[in-house]
């Protein structure tokens, strides 16, 4: 299941999930930053827990809950907080960090709804930004905590 | 009340937010259905001779569509024939590791990684060439038919008796590392030839560049190529120039008669994309005790890698910006550029500028250490005094506007600098182990610089609708929110009804692009411009309709309605006004060209605290004034201040691009190079300085790189101070902890 869709593929041993998820799934949103674990473009979750995407296999996946930030908006189109507070916080520029992101900022907040600064970057460490300096994502990471992110469109997804 | 100046967040961010940006590879149109991967063949040895390639296994591999080397290009033009051009394709040498031997065609992209390890290529290893002097001692030489390594050179040495007269003279020899640019989208291409058009999908920062450098590669006419942008995940200016791998790709699909997509690896990225920095400078200062600095040298060794691209014009930038802030009675500078066997050096966020900030900054520490004076006195002493504007530097730079010493003062007061002393002093009283350091960077740079002008087309259609058509090409930087508060301030039709379009060569057929800060204060003022031309048009085509004199009407930007002032009853929409206005509608376009160049500037502090049991070093506070001119809306421009500063304090503190010395890349994947990440920073103190331009009517200048070029030198310095009191004068960047705890531990022992 991918963001609440069955998606179904016969696909190789080898094949990633962020593979699958570009290539037979269709949704592209979820980007490869490099090949060694290391930037967190990639990130999604599954059943609810955040993974680097490049380093599980889609046969890993089957039968599992597979949410990417195309799923994470409500069905009506309205943005999820953490969408919304990147948004208002200025937490993106090119946006190719921004699927993963966001994705690791979720989960971020279910392990821990409310972070120290300090904890929302020990948080994102894996993921990695060349445009905003980080500064503006913990401050939207941040907002989304005061926000709370109970009230969340999508959140029924896991 | 003009949008002008507020806060305004990005009409670009829903559509990355909720469904990702549309980057080259997420590509999914019909133009590229069935299109084939390329996979490249790189060298792995930094230099060698290509004795012989042997395709036939990779051939025989599954999926394999093509395998294609340099014999395979020969219907395209000839190279220029100098001894140091880059081929496209090396063909009988290589130069260093990354270089593209062969590609490798697929029908999927796994199978191409598969059978580009099965292409076997001959190498007969030659010496490589890395270490500076080595190169310039030519022992070893890149380039049949050259009789040097040396590329380019300028400048002089300081003339005999320039430093005479000083009471006190420091001179010192230190690296500008190289680094990587590493913008999180690699370099990405897809290409399609069709009835007689080649059709280039690429990451790029100019489209319209792009197009023109693919024709003239492939030997057709510029009419024949169209180039597009899709959303571009960062550049930095690596992107500027065409690279050859992007070539290779349109040229593949032209000589394959097939589309084609390629998307590099980020192992491939950090081998093959340009590097930036790669400067060992000598620095020499001079000045009295009373802290007057009276004549400064600085002389360049830049690498230029194993061919020349950026080598070429970067240490000029470096030698344009020497003297800093500072107002000197003596500035020269002298480069060299040399090859060595490493990937060629290009453009990165500042390219030339940050080098000579990071230079005079360190040296002006240098200088105060050695004379025991403060460095924020000691810049306080030397700063071009604000009544001096416009400012003429030694090297010829003529400053346009500037306040630097205000800009100083406002960070010593807003970093509260005298009782951060106190805390330091307290500090090392104690002795414990945790130390801290302040370091400064007073700082200006040059944007705009390139000569160049930029386009704008604005079109207002019958339904109100605006299109804004624009040569610059944005990379994350915010063009669509920034270009349409230019329009609505001035014909109060709503942003969401204004489209901006770019980087599509079809769409936008003349045009620059987005690199060395230039984008508002060139591609801005070309829409702001455009945007007023065609309210010009309206006005004579409002009054027209309502039979009033033109002078007569007014527009509420408030609402966007024309009507005779007091009148009501007179009152059109601009979708009225635009029915009206005859077969060429309202539309205007206009291409600016600025008569010089703008010159930001700015002051950072950097406090950072020192394990001296460790050496580590980690940056707690960066406080900065980055004073850009008018700013047009404070969220982009702040956003592109703390994107600078990150980058800045990560030359300063980590990042490194390294080669052994057979040429081999030690830090080729994201485990190895030090991307400074979220936990290494803290959140950033940004100040609020305007001080305008007169150069362009917005009043702006350019804050793509501002940040970066502060933050290294202040981080830098704010490391060093930590470990003063210990004996420390230098450490080289990045100061890493194995480099600081080395710097304490021979101070120790020399003491």
């Amino acid at each position: 299941m991918v963001n609440g869709a069955p998606v179904a593929a016969e696909v190789e041993d080898r094949l990633l999930l962020v593979h699958f998820l570009r290539e037979a799934a269709g949704l592209t949103a979820t980007n490869v930053g490099c090949d060694t674990t290391s930037c967190g473009a990639c990130t999604v979750l599954l059943d609810g827990e955040s993974v680097k995407s490049c380093t599980v296999l889609a046969a890993q996946a089957d039968g599992r809950q597979v949410t990417t930030v195309e799923g994470l908006a409500g069905p009506d189109g309205e943005l999820h907080p953490m969408q919304r507070a990147f948004r208002a916080e200025h937490g993106l520029q090119c946006g190719f960090c921004t699927p993963g992101m966001v994705m690791a900022s979720v989960s971020l907040l279910r392990e821990n709804p409310h972070p120290t600064e300090a904890e929302v970057r020990a948080g994102l460490e894996g993921n990695l930004c060349r445009c905003t300096g980080y500064h503006n994502i913990v401050r939207a990471v941040l907002a989304a905590a005061e926000e709370g992110l109970g009230s969340a469109p999508g959140e029924s997804v896991r | 009340m003009s949008i002008l100046g507020t806060r305004v967040v990005r009409t670009e961010d829903p559509r990355l937010l909720t469904q990702g940006g549309v980057y080259t590879d997420d590509l999914r149109i019909p133009e590229l259905d069935g299109a084939a991967r390329i996979t490249f063949v790189h060298s792995p040895i930094a230099h060698a001779r290509i004795t012989g390639i042997d395709t036939g296994a990779a051939l025989a591999s599954p999926g394999v569509v093509a395998v294609l080397t340099a014999a395979d290009m020969d219907d395209i033009p000839a190279g220029d024939g100098r001894p140091t051009a880059e081929p496209l394709l090396a063909a009988d040498r290589v130069r260093y590791v990354g270089e593209a031997v062969a590609i490798v065609v697929t029908e999927q992209g796994y199978q191409g990684e598969d059978a580009a390890e099965l292409v076997s290529v001959d190498y007969d290893p030659l010496p490589a060439v890395v270490d500076f002097d080595d190169a310039l001692a030519g022992g070893t030489l890149l380039f049949d038919g050259t009789d040097s390594n040396v590329i380019r050179t300028g400048g002089e040495p300081a003339p005999p008796g320039a430093f005479d007269g000083c009471e006190v003279v420091v001179q010192r020899t230190f690296p500008n590392q190289r680094l990587a640019p590493l913008p999180l989208e690699g370099r990405a291409a897809a290409a399609r030839w069709a009835d007689g058009r080649l059709t280039l999908w690429a990451s790029t920062q100019n489209a319209q560049l792009a197009r023109d450098a693919l024709a003239a590669a492939v030997g057709l006419d510029a009419a024949a190529v169209r180039v597009v942008a899709p959303d571009v995940g960062g550049g930095f200016g690596a992107k500027i120039a065409t690279d050859r791998d992007t070539i290779i790709v349109a040229w593949a699909a032209k000589h394959l008669g097939r589309p084609v997509r390629w998307v590099e690896t980020r192992n491939e990225n950090l081998l093959g994309m340009v590097h930036g920095r790669a400067q060992r400078h000598t620095i020499t200062i001079g000045g009295n005790r009373d802290g007057r600095i009276l004549a400064y040298h600085l002389d360049i060794v830049q690498d230029a890698g194993a061919y020349p691209r950026g080598a070429t014009f970067l240490p000029g930038l470096t030698q344009l910006m020497a003297s800093g802030v500072y107002d000197l009675a003596y500035c020269g500078s002298a480069f060299r550029s040399v090859l060595t066997s490493t990937m060629p050096i290009g453009a990165y966020r500042g390219a030339g500028r940050p080098e000579a900030t990071a230079a005079i900054e360190r040296a002006v520490d240098l200088f105060a250490a050695e004379i025991g004076m403060d460095p924020a006195e000691i810049r306080r002493r030397n700063v071009v005094a604000p009544e001096a504007f416009p400012y003429t530097t030694p090297s010829g730079a003529v400053y346009d506007t500037g306040d630097y010493a205000a800009a100083l003062e406002a960070v010593l007061d807003g970093a509260g600098y005298k009782e951060l002393r106190e805390e330091q002093a307290r500090r090392r009283a104690r002795g414990g182990p945790v130390q801290l350091g302040l370091g400064l960077a007073t700082y200006v740079e040059i944007t705009a610089g390139d000569g160049g002008g930029e386009t704008a087309r604005v079109v207002v259609d019958a339904t109100g609708a605006v299109t804004v058509y624009t040569g610059s090409s944005p990379h994350g930087q915010g063009h669509q929110t920034a270009f349409a508060m230019l329009v609505t301030d001035q014909l109060g039709i709503p942003m969401d009804k204004i489209t901006v379009i770019h980087g599509d060569t079809d769409q936008v057929p003349t045009g620059i692009g987005t690199f060395g800060s230039r984008s508002l204060q060139l591609g801005g003022t070309a829409v702001h411009q455009a945007t007023i031309q065609v309210k010009d048009q309206a006005r004579e085509v409002a009054a027209a309709m309502i039979e009033a004199s033109e002078t007569d009407l007014e527009l509420d930007t408030a609402t966007g309605i024309w009507q005779v002032r007091g009148d009501p009853d007179t009152a059109l929409s601009w979708a009225e006004v635009a029915a009206q206005a005859g077969p060429a509608g309202l539309a205007a376009d206009v291409e600016f060209r600025a008569d010089s160049p703008t010159f930001p500037f700015g002051a950072h502090l950097a406090v950072v605290e020192v394990d001296t049991q460790t050496g580590k070093a980690t940056l707690i506070r960066h406080v900065t004034v980055d004073d850009a001119g008018t700013v047009l809306n404070p969220v982009l421009a702040e956003g592109q201040r703390h994107g600078g500063i990150a980058q800045g304090a990560a030359q300063a503190l980590l990042e490194e691009m390294r080669y052994d010395p057979e040429g081999n890349p030690l830090t080729s994947t994201l485990a190895d190079y030090a991307a400074i990440t979220a936990t290494e920073l803290p959140s950033f103190e940004l100040l609020a300085m305007e001080t305008p331009t007169s150069v362009n009517e917005l009043g702006v200048k350019g804050i793509g790189e501002a940040g970066t070029i502060g933050a290294t030198p202040a981080v830098h310095n704010a490391v060093i101070d930590a470990v003063a009191h210990l004996g420390v004068r230098h450490i080289d960047m990045p100061a890493t902890p194995q480099r600081v705890w080395a710097a304490i531990s021979e101070a120790k022992g020399s003491a």
